[in-house]
């Protein structure tokens, strides 16, 4: 019977790879994602865990690698954050047009320069349209779950896509949580072994990567396109599966709170904690304020936002990111453009917080939807507000 | 002279639909370089004097596509299907009984 721990997430994140009962790690150390990581290699070297470790000289080596491991047919995890998400950029949308479906922890974490070591969400929003399946955990125990159903989504005959799974660097990755550490028995009934269809195999040769001319392109592209959307009945699926067998549920949109709520607040990853104990605090009081956390980022889930958010008068979205000279933050201006056609629908208000590791306590959400709704009432002239600078 | 072995497939690439492309558009069968008629691309073709030819097979050897073949006679010709008409050919033969020609609509 799994017991509940309490463990460093980082190291919880490494156990779910190994009880994923990995074969190939293949990354580069960098911080906040480096206990990950260096967990992986103990257990590799201790052999804890029957899997080759490939140490590389950078981040763009670490995904290389990845590639040719899982063309193979081997099971693949790596894990970054912030730069080296920048330098694997390119090798991001192989992976995804290959469908080759790799498990990568990013931990994230703020874009230089300057230089911060601290969390905002600037590294996840530089590979939005980088096709990978996409979600944003809160806390470390989804951040378990998740990892072991990333492998069962990701190599699914009807998905074969790579999958990232977005936590937040040392306001998640470095606390010690009380964490539910699946049976090894469990997680092998639940999750079946990886059976690409087309392996890299000398017996029966492929060619990998070719070149694709004018007349061929766009069909190759629709049809990735067509996978990623339709991945996410999969994902459904494999979220309701995994709620049978270990009772933990999730959802691509959560809504917290939000019965008869006239403001919505809307948040992803970890700050979605502090916002709960807000809306908590607000309810206490008499306001009608509710949250929604989007946990799934690709496939965006259209049908389930525009359904958790319909009846709500005011829609308060924080992003950890800046589209600099855009509309703001990339969530707020997905959430507008998913409402565009919506005939009834919020006032939807952005705002830009939380950049480089600076906090958002329970107050700063309190000031967030009292700014909100004031700014909903009375409209502003900016696309998006930017929280908490100093003037 | 050589003839391109092309075997007819269902459909050509340029006719599949998204729903037909291999997984990542992966290629399963080995070799099927042979079916692409790069001689499309060509805008002059090679055209051989064969009273000059000395059979010496330079041009055979420097085809950069290997689409030059010997004909019965003992000459040799390049395939049009794959020649792209660089003119390599031409060029390097020390006879100069190779010549490029104009393709014509």
């Amino acid at each position: 019977m799994a017991k509940r721990v309490g463990l460093e997430v980082s190291v919880a994140v490494g156990d779910a790879a190994k009880l994923a009962d990995v074969d190939v790690v293949a990354a580069y150390p960098i911080t906040p994602q480096t206990h990950i990581v260096e967990h992986l290699a103990e257990l590799v070297a201790n052999g804890e865990l029957r899997a080759a470790y490939i140490p590389v000289e950078s981040e763009h080596s670490a995904m290389s690698a990845c590639l040719g491991a899982s063309a193979v047919g081997a099971r693949t995890f790596t894990a970054t954050a912030s730069q080296g998400l920048e330098l694997m950029h390119e090798v991001l949308y192989v992976a995804s047009a290959l469908r080759l479906p790799i498990v990568m922890a990013v931990v994230n974490r703020a874009l230089s320069a300057p230089i911060s070591i601290w969390c905002d969400h600037s590294d996840a929003m530089a590979v939005r349209d980088s096709g990978w399946i996409q979600m944003f955990v809160e806390n470390g125990q989804e951040a378990v779950d998740n990892v072991i159903c990333a492998f069962r989504i990701g190599e699914d005959r009807r998905v074969l896509l790579p999958v990232m799974i977005h936590l937040d660097g040392f306001s998640l990755s470095h606390v010690i949580e009380p964490i539910i550490l699946p049976e090894q028995s469990e997680v092998a009934r639940f999750l079946p072994p990886y059976d690409p269809p087309l392996p890299l195999d000398p017996e029966k040769p492929v060619t990998v990567g070719a070149f694709a001319p004018p007349f061929i392109y766009t069909e190759v592209k629709w049809a990735q396109e067509m996978t990623l959307e339709g991945a996410k009945e999969v994902i459904l699926e494999c979220w309701r599966e995994f709620a049978n067998t270990f009772g933990r549920h999730y959802s691509p949109v959560e809504s917290y709170r939000t019965e008869g709520a006239k403001v919505l607040l809307m948040t992803m990853g970890s700050l979605s904690e502090t916002a709960m104990v807000a809306v908590d605090k607000m309810r206490d009081e008499g306001k009608e304020v509710g949250l929604i956390k989007l946990r799934l980022w690709r496939p965006f889930p259209f049908a389930e936002l525009r359904q958790a958010v319909r009846d709500a008068e005011v829609l308060i979205v924080l992003d950890r990111a800046l589209s600099f000279g855009g509309p703001g933050g990339p969530v707020c201006s997905e959430v507008k453009a998913a409402l565009y056609r919506e005939a009834r629908r919020p006032e939807v208000v952005g705002f830009v917080g939380g950049l480089g590791g600076r906090d958002i306590s329970m107050a700063d959400f309190e000031e967030m939807v009292n700014q909100g709704i004031k700014l909903a009432e009375a409209g502003s002239e900016r696309e998006f507000e930017i929280f908490g600078v100093r003037e | 002279m050589a003839k391109a072995k092309v075997k007819p497939k269902a459909k050509a690439e340029g006719e599949l639909s998204w729903k037909e492309i291999e997984i990542g558009c992966f290629i399963t069968e080995p070799g099927n370089a042979t079916e692409f008629r790069t001689g499309a691309w060509r805008s002059r073709k090679p055209v051989v004097d064969f009273s000059k030819c000395n059979k010496c097979t330079l041009c055979y050897y420097y085809c950069p596509d290997g689409c030059i073949a010997k004909t019965p006679e003992g000459y040799f010709v390049a395939d049009l299907f794959y020649c792209k008409g660089c003119g390599i050919c031409a060029e390097e033969c020390p006879k100069d009984a190779i010549t490029m020609v104009e393709e014509e609509k």
